[in-house]
């Protein structure tokens, strides 16, 4: 867009046109204050508190040119009364007077803070806000030291009101700046609040049941400019003053948002430092300011009780606790022993570093990834390439979902894509259900389950929808495991790189093919050369075992079995899992919180996280435990500096090639400007200091000549009369290691439950809530029964995570369970 | 030079001496028998004020720890209930302490309390044998409770303690009848 020269404070300042006033002042250093106004939101102009005074050239009204005056320079006419910077668009010659320069301005604002003030409590000492708060900030920069008004006539609303088991609503303390409501409705796309009242009595309401039932309701506390919604999690956990801040990437999904963890020294746990809330960090390319509830309240885990602190080894059938030497030295004489018939079961939860070390590890000998989604080696050859971000996918581009739902795997994906389509780009969602992404999409495809590969072979051909993606100018394919096994997703993986290659979008910026992988370092694992196997229960059984940071044993009872008939066992992870209950010595790691290193996320973007709080117990970083493990068994490897084991791999892989740590602590500019002084403008978002990271290369990207697979079309299963087709789908919240320890969350939990179409449901005699047995592949299990429209009649949904050990489309049969009185 | 001249040097000398000491009021108190009165704006050892009706009126705010020059300050705060209710409002102090050894006792945090919780007393009796018995708890610092019943926590009515800071107008301009300034 052509730019535009105003004057703001006799400062000249050159714009792209359409840039409202007060982001040109940011721009040029000048700061108006705003409460209602937020850079990522459209503008409302509520709160009157950026108040200005502007001016515009005079127009000669015959021939429409400026008019000069005396000294021959473009004659200004100011508007009579003060105008919002925040909802007026610069225009070329306008001069701008803040309250810098005008006293008009000064004495606007002046009385929009009283103004604001007239009904807003003395909460500060009690306000989790206090400290960070705008309406503080701002008072003490521009408001009155007294007010005019009766103290008699505050207005009385309800407190400390639970807006929804995360988020505490003050209705005394909020200004109706509408922040939360136009985050919820414009960029979260729930509108699940509103206002109720008017005037003085307009207050804010949740319209929905639960209360806030948004995935993305923390933000809104990081935007609000008061101290009107706080968070459960974080309720007078601290005062902002007293907490330091670490940098951070969220573990909870491979779209690798950047976090801040706020940490302190706390006297209720044992003079520990603990952490005490969580984050959003800028990063532009990631996750922009926001971040999912998921990650904002599910890091309990990292200091949850069943966490390890010292090495365990089974003596006379159980576990005692024994020295790191002890544990190294069994578990490397028994490895040894049984090199020949030994595998290493990793899990995309480690780091890039961890999974280096653990491979090299290996060796010869059989590694595995612990994962039913396949298709991260094609990924390495056709996945995004750098530069590429979502932000700035709009019209003429496309995206593709396939067999993934967003908005359960990863949040700021759908997000983000959401906003993608909304800003024109083509969006086209595939999948065996309704999923809330359709609702913006610009083609649904709903295919049955078992028919994904065929979906994407039919985009090769000629539809109106196929002509939309090939003629895209980029385009991207996002696809995951929805209703999909190892076999099927890997199957649609290679249709999707074959798809995106006919159709050449690949090897470029925004073009690409993106696994929405279940872990946080999946992408990671494949690159370091790990691969996941069809049955994982073979590969286990009679061998000796080194699994980290996995447990399998907890989600399939077949694979504990397997575990079982293993010769030897030493499990390595951060808490006590089931799979480590049946080890024969456990070595105790440490999450990411406790130690650094880097993660690969799902685009392909490795990003670097650093320590948070201090290492519990004796536990130790994985990366090193490996290599004191591999040193007793006669290979050397780096076990003490990360900087180096990721120098070792950026030689040894060329999609790291050129990376290091220095560069991946990188920062560059980026707009709007959040997380500095003026947190009224922004919010609470950290600023990023500390690495906005980097993509890795794809081959395509190098220019590398490789061959793609082709998908193998596997014959779909169809229920007979009698059975349902059970999927497994994930679940944002679920009963995994990393979430069941939240106890805030427990209610959006819930219980493990299968889904049916209510008429499906209907015919089997089971109402929604209901408990039913079923029966699939030899086991048996009671669930209750969840009804949903949106899914197709004879399909059941079996969560993940859930204990339902469902791992492949399977055949299914439900039966009303025995009525307990 | 006479030889009286050095005696009667001795004398003066002496009547000095016994004016001072059998007519001068005694100044030296017989501590720890006899304990001296502070003035009234001394500033001794902290203590933590209760209302009335026993409620604390410390809600945990951390202002005093954030005024303090010297870091002696520590608190932590959690939420009252109106089944185990510390303080009027939502918030309490789960852990106030205060380390006496760094304490320079210089009153800011008598100044930052919005509740005039804490208060710097007369105690002036501060002696430790470990650095650990320096560290002041909560319950060290607290003002006895005036009545049995009235300790903390206790299970108050519903919707009555919900305000942290009490409403505080200014009498004199209230009493003037015209135009009331209060304090945003």
């Amino acid at each position: 867009m052509a730019d535009v020269t105003l004057t703001i404070d006799n400062k000249q300042v050159t714009v792209p046109a359409g840039t409202l006033v007060v982001d040109a002042a940011k721009r040029a250093g000048l700061d108006v204050p705003v409460f209602c106004y937020h850079p990522k939101l459209e503008p409302a102009g509520m709160c009157r508190m950026c108040l200005v005074e502007i001016g515009r050239p005079m127009l000669d009204r015959a021939t429409g040119k400026p008019v000069l005056d005396e000294a021959g320079e473009a004659k200004i006419q100011f508007m009579p009364k003060l105008e919002t910077a925040c909802t007026n668009p610069v225009s070329e010659g306008m001069v701008v007077k803040t309250q810098l320069t005008s006293e008009k301005a000064r004495a606007g604002q002046k009385g929009t803070v009283e103004f604001l003030l007239t009904s807003h409590p003395l909460d500060c000492p009690v306000c989790d806000k206090g400290g960070e708060c705008a309406l503080q900030d701002l008072t003490m920069a521009h408001g009155p030291g007294q007010s005019r008004f009766l103290f008699d006539e505050k207005q009385r609303l309800a407190k400390q009101l639970p807006l929804g088991e995360l988020i505490w609503l003050d209705r005394e303390r909020c200004i109706q700046c509408a922040r939360c409501i136009r985050f919820q409705d414009d960029i979260a796309g729930e509108s699940v609040l509103g206002f109720e009242e008017r005037g003085r009595m307009m207050q804010i309401v949740s319209m929905s049941e639960p209360g806030f039932d948004s995935i993305f309701s923390g933000n809104t506390t990081d935007i609000c400019p008061v101290g009107a919604l706080t968070t459960s999690d974080f309720r007078f956990g601290a005062r902002p003053w007293e907490l330091n801040a670490a940098p951070s990437i969220c573990a909870q999904c491979p779209v690798g948002c950047n976090l801040t963890f706020n940490t302190r020294r706390e006297a209720k746990a044992d003079g520990q430092i603990v952490i005490k809330r969580v984050m959003p960090r800028q990063n532009e390319q990631v996750n922009e300011i926001w971040m999912c509830d998921k990650g904002r309240f599910a890091y309990h885990y990292v200091e949850s009780e069943k966490r390890l602190t010292r090495p365990l080894m089974r003596r006379d059938g159980k576990l005692a606790k024994v020295s790191w030497k002890a544990a190294l030295d069994l578990a490397a004489e028994k490895l040894s022993e049984h090199k020949k018939n030994s595998v290493t079961l990793v899990s995309g939860r480690l780091s890039n570093e961890d999974l280096y070390n653990l491979n090299i590890f290996a060796g010869k000998t059989e590694a595995i990834l612990y994962t039913d989604m396949g298709g991260g080696d094609l990924t390495s050859l056709v996945g995004v390439s750098d530069g590429t971000n979502i932000g700035d996918m709009g019209k003429g581009d496309a995206i593709l979902v396939i067999a993934s739902d967003l908005y359960n795997e990863a949040p700021i994906w759908w997000l983000r894509i959401k906003a993608a389509a909304e800003r024109g780009a083509t969006l086209i969602v595939a999948g065996g259900r309704a999923a809330k992404l359709d609702r913006f999409a610009t083609f649904t495809i709903r295919y049955a389950y078992g028919d994904e590969i065929k979906t994407i072979e039919d985009l090769g051909g000629k539809s109106k929808i196929a002509e939309a993606f090939r003629k895209a100018e980029n385009a991207l394919i996002f696809y995951g495991s929805d209703g999909l096994g190892l076999a099927g997703s890997t199957s649609l993986a290679a249709a999707c790189a074959n798809l995106l290659k006919e159709t050449n979008h690949i090897g470029r910026r925004n073009n690409g093919l993106v696994g929405v992988w279940p872990r946080v370092n999946d992408q990671g694992a494949w690159e370091m050369g790990f691969r996941p196997t069809a049955d994982l229960a073979e590969a286990l059984k009679g061998k000796a075992v080194y699994i980290v940071g996995a447990d399998p044993a907890g989600d399939d009872p077949a694979l504990a079995k397997a575990l079982k008939s293993a010769k030897f066992v030493v499990v390595q992870d951060i808490s006590m899992t089931a799979t480590a209950e049946l080890a024969d010595v456990i070595l105790p790691a440490q999450p990411h919180t406790e130690r650094a290193g880097t993660f690969t996320s799902g685009e392909r973007r490795v990003q670097r996280f650093y320590p948070v709080v201090p290492a519990f117990g004796e536990s130790r970083p994985d990366f090193s435990i490996t290599a004191q493990l591999a040193r007793q068994m006669g290979i050397i490897l780096e076990g003490s500096s990360l900087p180096i084991v990721f120098d070792f791999i950026a030689h040894s892989l060329p999609a790291f090639d050129g990376l290091n740590y220095d560069r991946l602590a990188e920062v560059t500019e980026q707009w709007p400007m959040v997380g500095r002084g003026d947190m009224y403008y922004g919010g609470t978002t950290y600023e990023n200091k500390d690495g906005l990271g980097a993509h890795l290369s794809s081959a395509a990207q190098r220019g590398e000549t490789f061959k793609l697979p082709a998908a193998k079309n596997v014959k779909p299963l169809r229920p007979k009369e009698g059975e349902l087709l059970a999927v497994p789908v994930t679940q944002l919240y679920d009963l995994g290691n990393t979430v069941a320890s939240a106890e805030l969350l427990a209610q959006r939990i819930g219980a493990a439950a299968i889904s049916l179409h209510p008429e499906t449901a209907g015919k089997l005699g089971a109402a929604d809530g209901e408990t039913v047995k079923i029966s699939w592949n030899g086991s048996q299990s009671e669930v209750r029964v969840r009804t949903d429209e949106g899914l197709a009649a004879g399909v059941a949904l079996v969560p993940r995570s859930f204990g339902i050990a469902l791992r492949e489309p399977m055949t299914l049969t439900v039966k009303p369970a025995k009525k307990v009185k | 030079m006479s030889l009286l001249e050095p005696i009667i040097e001795l004398g003066r000398g002496l009547v000095i001496t016994m004016k001072q000491a059998l007519f001068n009021p005694v100044v030296t108190v017989q501590y720890p028998e006899v304990k001296r009165e502070v003035r009234p704006r001394f500033r001794g050892r902290h203590v933590l004020k209760r209302y009335e009706n026993g409620l604390e009126k410390c809600i945990g705010c951390s202002l005093c720890a954030a005024a303090c020059p010297s870091d002696a300050i520590f608190v932590e705060a959690a939420e009252n209930t109106d089944e185990k209710r510390f303080s009027p409002g939502e918030r309490y102090a789960s852990t106030y302490e205060i380390n006496m050894m760094r304490c320079i006792f210089c009153g800011f945090c008598e100044d930052a309390c919005p509740t005039e919780a804490i208060v710097l007393g007369d105690n002036y009796e501060l002696s430790f044998t470990n650095r650990r018995d320096a560290i002041y708890p909560k319950e060290m610092l607290l003002e006895p409770v005036p009545s049995a019943d009235m300790t903390t926590p206790r299970k108050t009515e519903a919707n009555v303690f919900t305000r942290s800071v009490p409403e505080m107008k200014n009498p004199k301009d209230w009493e003037s009848g015209d135009t009331v300034k209060v304090d945003t």
